[in-house]
């Protein structure tokens, strides 16, 4: 017995309901992972120029 | 730890990258069980195997109305207790709330063609759930035009605390409007109404969705402190120059 004939005549609908779920989950942790890579990206090129938080300026001035 | 400890968003930060790797093994673990359990679970009598859209159709909608709940609470913490945190969790939380509402809405239609004849219907349930849905994205859209960090926080905690008024209309709406949508069948008095065989898979995949939830929003809070570090450093080097 195939997927489709054991969800019923329905299957369509149940299948395009978990797609649907999957789609939006997926796009979710994709945002997730690309804005932390981007915004590491972009501190570690900020830093390069020089520039630090106040923080962490204290922690490197710590004897 | 006390709670005003977590107000130091770099202890977010740690308790952040510690905890990560463990809820998504979690999650992950957690969906594994629910899936199967849930692919095993009979047929209902009435809705045959339509019913399997209950699976992610319930989990989604209680994440949708909990977290617009869990950014009341942020709300509360941004306006009484000036908690920088709070700010954090909030605008963290708006997406992700947003992406489960849209998943209930969609799962929803996808469940009422076969059963009602019908994607969508103006009933009292699924009106209130797309509001829901249009505030979450309203709440976004603020976010992002007010671009004082510390201002945002407070208007979209005046307007969070406002749309929380949504909340008791989504749940009771089935029992103080006649409604296509079916009443409350898991929370209710006198117990669920669903047969074992069904509850306990629906509980499994709510508990999975949870765990799905905490990570995503664990980690988007990560991301926004991080974005705030960068608005710092943005601003020192502008200072500058």
């Amino acid at each position: 017995m195939t997927m489709t004939t054991s969800l019923g005549p329905y299957a369509a609908f149940i299948l395009a309901a978990y797609a649907a779920a999957a789609v939006i989950v997926a796009c979710l942790i994709a945002w997730v992972l690309l804005d932390r890579r981007h915004l590491l990206r972009q501190i570690a090129q900020i830093e390069a120029q020089g520039v630090t938080r106040r923080s962490e300026r204290a922690r490197e001035e710590r004897p | 730890m006390t709670l005003i400890n977590l107000a130091n968003p770099s202890r977010v930060l740690r308790l952040s990258t510690l905890s990560l790797p463990w809820l998504t093994a979690a999650t992950f673990l957690a969906f594994a069980v629910a899936g199967v359990q849930a692919w095993l679970a009979p047929d209902d009598y009435q809705q045959g195997a339509t019913v399997k859209i209950m699976f992610i159709h319930v989990p989604a909608a209680w994440l949708g109305v909990f977290c617009w709940v869990l950014m009341s609470v942020a709300a509360l913490g941004t306006l009484v207790w000036r908690h920088p945190v709070a700010d954090v969790a909030a605008k963290a939380a708006a997406p992700i709330g947003a992406a489960f509402t849209l998943m209930c809405l969609v799962t929803g239609a996808l469940w009422g063609r076969p059963m009602w004849g019908a994607y969508w219907v103006w009933d009292a349930r699924l009106t209130s759930v797309l509001v829901l849905f249009l505030m979450y994205l309203a709440v976004i859209a603020l976010w992002r035009t007010i671009e004082d960090p510390t201002r945002a926080a407070r208007a979209v905690a005046v307007f969070t605390l406002v749309g929380a008024l949504n909340i008791p209309i989504i749940k009771f709406s089935v029992d103080w409007w006649n409604t296509l949508h079916q009443g409350a069948s898991v929370l209710r008095l006198g117990g669920s109404s669903i047969h074992q065989s069904i509850l306990v898979p629906l509980l499994a995949m709510v508990v999975a969705f949870t765990l799905l939830f905490l990570t995503l929003h664990l980690a988007a809070m990560r991301n926004e402190i991080l974005r705030r570090r960068l608005r710092t450093m943005l601003m020192m080097q502008a200072a500058a120059t």
